[in-house]
């Protein structure tokens, strides 16, 4: 069943077009990730998923709900975690999660406030003031608040920014655990091509507002043509010649002094190309796994990495661009 | 039924925060203090109110802890202002509340405190020598009180709703506040004042509050009751539409 579904959703701020002529569908029990630079339009197609902001065109709805017109039911069906926080660090963790509960007008809010405080190892901090709270403590209590009056989709904008590698991993293996547990269906953010790619069934790769590529990881990075072997060797004529005769080679590129071989299932048969090279003097092979970043690289001719401007300025702009 | 749980919901934390921050009921006690004690007292034997027979610190009485209320019920508008800058506000706005009942419920969190603000400054005049009014005289004072403070919490949430942040306050607190409250006739009886001076205090809502408190616990008052009644109550509903209005523009 389709949670989700979006069709030519388009929102402009002035002249500038934030999200282009967007279409995506989300089935149910999905973890969707969209990966895209700061600017991309990320925050602001979530924004009007989750009823915040008004379209400038195009239709939008969420668990059956039309965005624009059903709004009360759409935010009952969604858990939202923004990417700015929105926790209220003057009150503790469980006066939070009450607050919410009561926002959402739940009847039975105390087990199911401890039970999500323990699913996310706050259980034993719950009477502590949030401001007291390390920042992957908040981001987890955010989770938790999310969740509370059970949405079936669960919203994470960048759930991860700005958390160390530690703190990421343990938040990755929540959010699986939630989807696989209680089948709560994902959508998240992020501009981390390892987070798109360990959490994600699918992925839409976003920029400037446009949907460029959307599928499963794994068959993005296999639209490059398979994985790369990096042969370096002074006579990388015979190299070349040597591995032409090979039939599972997608594709074969020598350029001073290196030959560059792509091919499917690269890390099984590296064995069998160093054989085939016999007794040709090499000097080192390399293997290269293609990662989100090529795939966004052969789309846009640039990297994610490049644009990444610092994401706090990114928030002090939107604060400015909001204040006018 | 869902609309109440909100608004209570609301009104709940602005009071439990307010329950939380000891050193803001003190402080926001002191100057209404020293207005009552100095000026009080320091004029109670120089001036005789013409046509009342009480005393001057009994006359500015009502006057201060509307005073009190009045710079409280600003709060409200500041912890709007803080909810947009620590974004807690989106947290109310993605909930399945309309916008209306949450400001509701701020309005009527941001009175109940200042109310208690002026409930304890009323505590204070009763101590430092104004007479216990009758138990009907204290609920048309609370009345008043309750109105005052609803009226100017409504006007900051709509302040609050044009803002990014709290510096706009400081100037709303001397160009709007203080006006607002000298010119309230809280400090002076309202004939004997030249006319451009009592045109702007007939026309400042404040003053029909302090009459009413006033009413309420002295027994007498220089514009009747009802009709101060009348005019806060009017301007309470234009000032809670107005809050609703720009509250419904907020854009995140
Ligand atoms: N309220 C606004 N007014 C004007 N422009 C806006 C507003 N919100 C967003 N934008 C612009 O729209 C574009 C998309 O912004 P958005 O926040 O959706 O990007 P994003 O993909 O979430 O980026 P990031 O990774 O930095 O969070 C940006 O160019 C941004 O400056
Ligand atoms: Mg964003």
């Amino acid at each position: 069943m389709e949670l989700i579904k979006v069709e030519q959703l388009i929102k402009r701020f002035d002249d500038l077009v934030a999200v282009d002529r967007v279409n995506f569908a989300i089935e149910e029990g999905e973890i969707f990730g969209f990966l895209g630079p700061n600017g991309a339009g990320k925050t602001t197609t979530l924004s009007i998923l989750s009823t915040l902001l008004k379209p400038t065109s195009g239709k939008a709805w969420v668990n059956g709900y039309d965005v624009e017109t059903q709004k009360s039911q759409v935010r009952q069906s969604i858990g939202v975690v923004f990417q700015d926080p929105t926790l209220d660090e003057e009150l503790t963790a469980r006066e939070n999660m009450d607050i919410h509960g009561r926002l959402y007008g739940m009847k039975h809010r105390r087990e199911k406030i401890d039970a999500l405080l323990n699913l996310v190892e706050l259980d034993n901090r719950k009477n502590q003031l949030v401001k007291q709270f390390s920042g992957g403590m908040k981001r987890r209590l955010e989770i938790a608040r999310g969740l509370l009056h059970e949405p079936r989709i669960l919203f994470l904008d960048e759930p991860t920014l700005g958390l160390d590698p530690q703190t990421r991993n343990h938040l990755w293996d929540y959010i699986r655990e939630l989807n696989q547990k209680k089948g709560v269906t994902i959508i998240l953010t992020t501009h981390y091509m390892d987070e798109a790619e360990k959490l994600s069934d699918r992925v839409a790769i976003i920029d400037h507002g446009r949907i460029i590529a959307l599928d499963t990881p794994g068959a993005l990075k296999e639209q490059l043509g398979g994985s790369m072997i990096r042969i370096e060797s002074h006579e990388s004529g015979k190299v070349s010649e040597k591995l032409s005769g090979l039939q599972w080679l997608s594709n074969l590129n020598a350029h001073n002094g290196y030959v560059d071989v792509t091919l499917q299932n690269a890390e099984k048969r590296i064995a069998e190309v160093i054989k085939a090279l016999n007794d040709v003097p090499v000097e080192s092979v390399s293997l290269q796994i293609p990662t989100l970043e090529d795939v966004f690289l052969s789309y846009t001719g640039r990297t994610i990495r490049d644009q990444e401007a610092s994401a706090r300025d990114r928030i002090r702009q939107r604060r400015k661009a909001a204040r006018r | 039924m869902k609309a109440l749980s909100a608004i209570y919901t609301i009104w709940y934390r602005n009071v439990l925060k307010y329950f939380r921050m000891k050193s803001r009921i003190i402080g926001s006690l002191g100057m209404p203090f020293f207005f009552l004690v100095i000026i009080g007292f320091g004029l109670n034997s120089t001036i005789a109110i013409p046509g009342m027979q009480v005393d001057y610190v009994e006359f500015i009485a009502p006057g201060i802890i509307a005073m009190s209320i009045l710079f409280s019920s600003m709060f409200s508008g500041v912890q709007l202002v803080i909810d947009k800058q620590v974004g807690f506000l989106k947290e109310t706005l993605v909930a399945p509340v309309s916008r209306l009942h949450l400001m509701i419920g701020q309005a009527l969190g941001g009175a109940t405190t200042a109310l208690m603000q002026g409930i304890l400054v009323l505590v204070i005049s009763l101590f430092i020598g104004v007479n216990l009014p009758s138990i009907s005289g204290i609920l048309i004072a609370l009345l008043f009180m309750f109105l005052i403070g609803l009226s100017f919490t409504s006007v900051g949430i709509a302040f609050a709703s044009r803002m990014e942040d709290t510096h706009g306050f400081q100037l709303i607190v001397n160009f709007v506040l203080f006006p607002v409250f000298f010119l309230s006739g809280a400090l002076f009886p309202l004939d004997r004042i030249p006319g451009w001076l009592s045109f702007l205090t007939y026309i400042d809502p404040l003053t029909y509050g302090v009459e009413g408190i006033r009413y309420g616990m002295l027994g007498v008052s220089q514009i009747a009751p009802v009709l101060s009644f009348a005019a806060l109550g009017g301007f309470l509903i234009a000032m809670l539409l107005l809050g609703s209005l720009l509250f419904n523009k907020i854009k995140i």
